[in-house]
């Protein structure tokens, strides 16, 4: 579905990602893993045509996203921090993007998560009288809202209660399992180990390994994927 | 892009700044109509509003604009939009709320006060300015990521079109006072959209100063219906160049 | 003197003018009236000659051959075409209902050369076009004591020309030029003409409005002069001549002065005058003159002066003129006092930094001053001439900057610190009130 080859990003002389390929199909969580500002959330705004890589290309589907627009809308994206226009209410923001995103779904919008999160009863609120948590529950609900076939996650249960975190997991699980692929960005491992089928883990701006969780321990012999992921590291290292 | 110029709209409309804006402009025109018995006068004394302000809460609203939305474009950049048709889109939607706040609170005074040729020249050249300072603040604000040097290179854009750049001209004049300067003011005055929309004011206005000394010349160029067209034009090109420009820097721009 | 005046119709204009040359005096006084009135009866005796068509005497020339002395000649309403039509008699010739006399644009249309002649209620159009000789609707040779009054003059190269005429009275006219500069001479022409006075006549479409050459002793008052391609009125060394309550619009350059002295010019208005050499008041070597209670109002200058002395400007308004005065270096002993100035976009500019001249008491609305000792009169002098006016008149081409916040913050800076500036020239005693008279 996504085929990454040879992406290279630098900010000024800092060097982002130096070359990174990868490739992710459907019915894949991938969590991409790695120490803070390896590259990540750079490697996820370079898929997401936020930010404009200097090497290397990205094919959405077969096609390079370059000068592209519409793959987006078979995408849907939670930012690590969801920052909205801070005049603007909650329900507002919602009618806002299904107004845009209209032609983004067949018959109906996803609401699951608006649902799940009861974020219904707080319509009336404008986006700066949230607290990060509920931002984050906003910004969920907008990432599966039009039932996209690729949903990104940045960071998706950092601030999350652990019910949120839990209806989050679920709802992962559930789109996994309707065939679509999931991006997920995490630090905690347990979490990863839970969602996600695979990890691209990724050091200084490249792609370490990419391996299923399942080789990833067989491999270290560890049970957990946390200390999995240290033997392996470390055995490098 | 519709779309997005209405959610601007509908965001910039709840904006007290944008209010206290209107206020200010309708307080002083209707005190400087008000306050002088001639109209002429009103119209005069508002032309260092024209000249100062406007461009000044132009500029600087849009650029603050700019970073406080910075979120929201981020949003609409993820989704399935083009880069251009969102900066257009926030472009238009702010130039629209900044032109309503200009004919609110100095259109409707003026066309009720005065109502001459002098006053639409007035408001014309009030509209161009005012999206010449929007298309400038656009071009300011995708130059940083900082909104401190936004706002820094935004006052730095103002300063120096209304001030520093006619210091410069008058420098200019005094070193070459002796060779004719008169075709090289008329295009110097293409160089500065604030001195354009001023001779645009001072020929339907100050048309008896401007006809003695070398003002003829302006009057013979400016004046002529081909002059004000040319006039006119420059000052699109004011307005077009900056966001042309900012465009292309903000569609390879990382967010 | 009076005796001469036998068979007159007995107009008090005629009686005014011949009086006027008598006496040298410019008013009418009562007992000049009452021996006036003393004559009346023996006037009426005079012969009237009716002109019409159908009649024996149908035109001018057969009514001027009958005609004596004192006779006065009524013309019916109809066109009569006429060529360079010579009065040689003291005769009164008198429109009905303004009939038309047409010259074809051929020469002039009627030319006097005997005094005491009056010719009123005529239509007179069509003079021919000259540049050797000028020719004119009404043209008078030593016509003493001429009386034109109440005529329309149409699409005549020169209106009315006074050539060594003494004493008269053109009053009522309406003179409108053929819309071309080329064709046009001026509406009313004095050369050598003394003790005349030009009331309330209308003046259009001319080279000059109103000309003077060596006229002297002539009043001007309550004329409009207006849209003439030069001077609304222009003055060549005629001295001891009055002006007042006239209105000088829109002419192509103004007034003009010029080498000339004791003019006295009051209650006028000169206005509208536009053009890159335009003024509302040109003074060139002017002495010993008078300029009050006019109104200067959206002239290009209102006044300009140069090489002028002794002039006393008092009681004046100048209202959104480009520039008030304009006053050349070479200027002495002129004063401007309790006079307005409103709206102009410069009120003084000058070409030197020394200065003889004396402003004292007037109204500037730019004064930025104070009264704490409640004096009426601002506690600081004025400065008339800005420091950015002062920069133009070094680089003409500053005036790119006029009304900018540069030119603003200039004279902000200059008030602050006055040694900027560098003419010397100053209202001592600054008006804090508009003067009213």
């Amino acid at each position: 579905m996504i085929q990454i080859e040879g992406l290279q990003k630098k900010y000024g002389k800092i060097h982002a990602l130096r070359g990174i390929d990868l490739t992710f199909d459907l019915e894949q969580v991938v969590a991409l893993v790695g120490p803070n500002a390896s590259g990540k959330t750079t490697l996820i705004k370079c898929l997401l045509g936020m930010v404009i890589p200097d090497g290397g290309k990205i094919l959405f589907d077969g096609k390079n996203i370059e000068g592209d627009v519409l793959y987006k809308n078979r995408i849907g994206y939670m930012p690590q921090i969801g920052r909205y226009p801070d005049n603007m209410r909650i329900g507002y923001l919602f009618g806002m993007m299904k107004d845009l995103g209209k032609n983004r779904v067949k018959d109906h919008f996803d609401e699951e998560l608006i649902d799940a999160f009861k974020l219904g009863a707080m319509f009336g609120k404008p986006m700066r009288a949230l607290s990060g948590g509920t931002r984050q529950k906003v910004s969920a609900a907008l990432a599966f809202m039009f039932s996209p076939e690729v949903i990104i996650l940045d960071e998706p249960t950092a601030g999350l209660d652990p019910l949120a975190s839990e209806i989050l997991k679920q709802k992962i699980q559930k789109e996994k399992e309707a065939g679509k692929l999931i991006l997920v960005t995490s630090h905690i491992m347990s979490e990863v180990e839970e969602i996600a089928d695979s990890i691209a883990y990724i050091v200084e701006g490249e792609a370490l390994f990419y391996k299923s969780i399942a080789e990833i321990k067989s491999e270290s012999g560890e049970e957990r994927l946390g200390k999995a992921l240290f033997h392996l590291l470390g055995k490098r290292a | 892009m519709n779309k997005i110029i209405k959610y601007v709209l509908h965001d910039i409309f709840r904006n007290r700044i944008l209010l206290a804006y209107v206020v200010l402009l309708s307080l002083s025109s209707f005190g400087l109509f008000l306050m002088n018995e001639d109209v002429s006068k009103g119209i005069s004394n508002l032309l260092t509003v024209l000249l100062i302000v406007i461009p000044l809460v132009s500029v600087l609203f849009t650029t603050i604009y700019f970073f406080n939305s910075y979120e929201f474009i981020e949003l609409l950049v993820a989704q399935p939009l083009k880069r251009s048709k969102i900066l257009l889109g926030v472009y238009a939607g702010v130039g629209l709320s900044l032109l309503s706040a200009f004919w609110l609170g100095i259109g409707l005074p003026v066309i009720i006060f005065d109502g001459t040729i002098v006053g639409w020249y007035f408001l014309l050249s009030g509209t161009l300015l005012t999206m010449v300072f929007v298309s400038l603040a656009f071009l300011a604000s995708v130059l940083t990521r900082d909104k401190t040097r936004g706002i820094g290179i935004a006052m730095l854009l103002w300063f120096y079109f209304t001030l520093i750049f006619d210091g410069i001209v008058l420098m200019v004049m005094f070193a070459f006072s002796d060779y004719p300067l008169e075709k090289l003011t008329i295009f110097l005055s293409c160089l500065n959209p604030v001195d354009l929309a001023r001779i645009m004011v001072l020929l339907k206005m100050d048309i008896s100063a401007l006809m003695g000394y070398t003002g003829a010349i302006f009057n013979q160029f400016f004046g002529s219906s081909a002059g004000i067209v040319l006039a006119i034009s420059v000052m699109l090109v004011w307005i077009v160049m900056p966001i042309a420009l900012a465009l292309r820097i903000f569609k390879r721009k990382n967010l | 003197m009076f005796k001469k005046q036998d068979n007159d119709a007995g107009k008090i204009g005629d009686a005014e003018a011949e009086f006027h040359y008598a006496s040298f005096n410019h008013f009418l006084s009562i007992p000049a009236f009452l021996i006036l009135l003393f004559y009346f009866p023996v006037n009426a005796s005079a012969r009237v000659i009716t002109v019409k068509h159908g009649t024996e005497i149908n035109t001018l020339q057969k009514a001027l051959v009958l005609a004596q002395n004192g006779d006065i000649i009524k013309v019916t309403k109809s066109t009569y075409f006429i060529e360079d039509l010579i009065i040689n008699k003291s005769v009164s010739i008198i429109g009905l209902d303004y009939p038309i006399l047409d010259g074809q644009k051929k020469g002039n249309i009627i030319v006097v050369r005997a005094p005491r002649v009056t010719i009123k209620g005529f239509i007179i159009r069509n003079s021919g076009i000259s540049n050797i000789r000028d020719k004119a609707g009404i043209r008078v040779e030593k016509g003493d004591s001429v009386n034109i009054i109440d005529n329309r003059l149409e699409n005549t190269c020169f209106g009315i020309y006074l050539a060594k005429v003494n004493g008269g009275t053109i009053s009522g006219n309406t003179i409108h030029g053929a819309n071309s500069v080329i064709q046009s001479g001026n509406g009313i022409h004095l050369w050598y003409s003394h003790y005349i006075k030009i009331l309330n006549n209308k003046i259009s479409r001319q080279r000059d409005g109103i000309y003077f050459e060596f006229a002297t002793h002539c009043e001007i008052s309550h004329n409009l002069s207006e849209t003439n391609y030069r001077y609304g009125l222009h003055f060549m060394f005629s001295n001891d001549d009055n002006y007042t309550f006239n209105t000088f619009r829109n002419n192509g350059s103004g007034v003009a002065v010029m080498y000339t002295k004791h003019i006295r010019m009051t209650n006028n208005t000169f206005e509208q005058n536009w053009g890159t050499s335009s003024y509302g008041l040109l003074l060139k070597d002017i002495s010993r003159s008078v300029i009050s209670y006019n109104t200067f109002s959206k002239n290009t200058s209102g006044i300009y002066m140069e090489g002028s002395s002794d002039v006393k400007a008092e009681h004046n308004n100048f209202l959104n003129n480009g520039l008030a005065i304009r006053m050349l270096a070479d200027c002495e002993k002129d004063t401007f006092m309790l006079n307005n100035f409103m709206g102009n976009t410069f009120d003084f500019t000058t070409n030197g930094s020394e200065n003889l001249n004396y402003l004292k008491g007037n109204y500037w609305d730019k004064y930025a001053g104070y009264d704490l000792n409640r004096d009426k009169k601002g506690d600081l002098p004025y400065r008339p001439v800005s420091l950015y006016s002062q920069i133009i008149e070094k680089i003409p081409s500053a005036v790119f900057l006029l009304r900018s916040f540069m030119a603003e913050l200039l004279d902000k800076a200059e008030r602050a610190l006055p040694s900027m500036s560098y003419v010397n020239l100053y209202d001592n005693e600054p008006s804090m009130h508009i003067i009213r008279p």
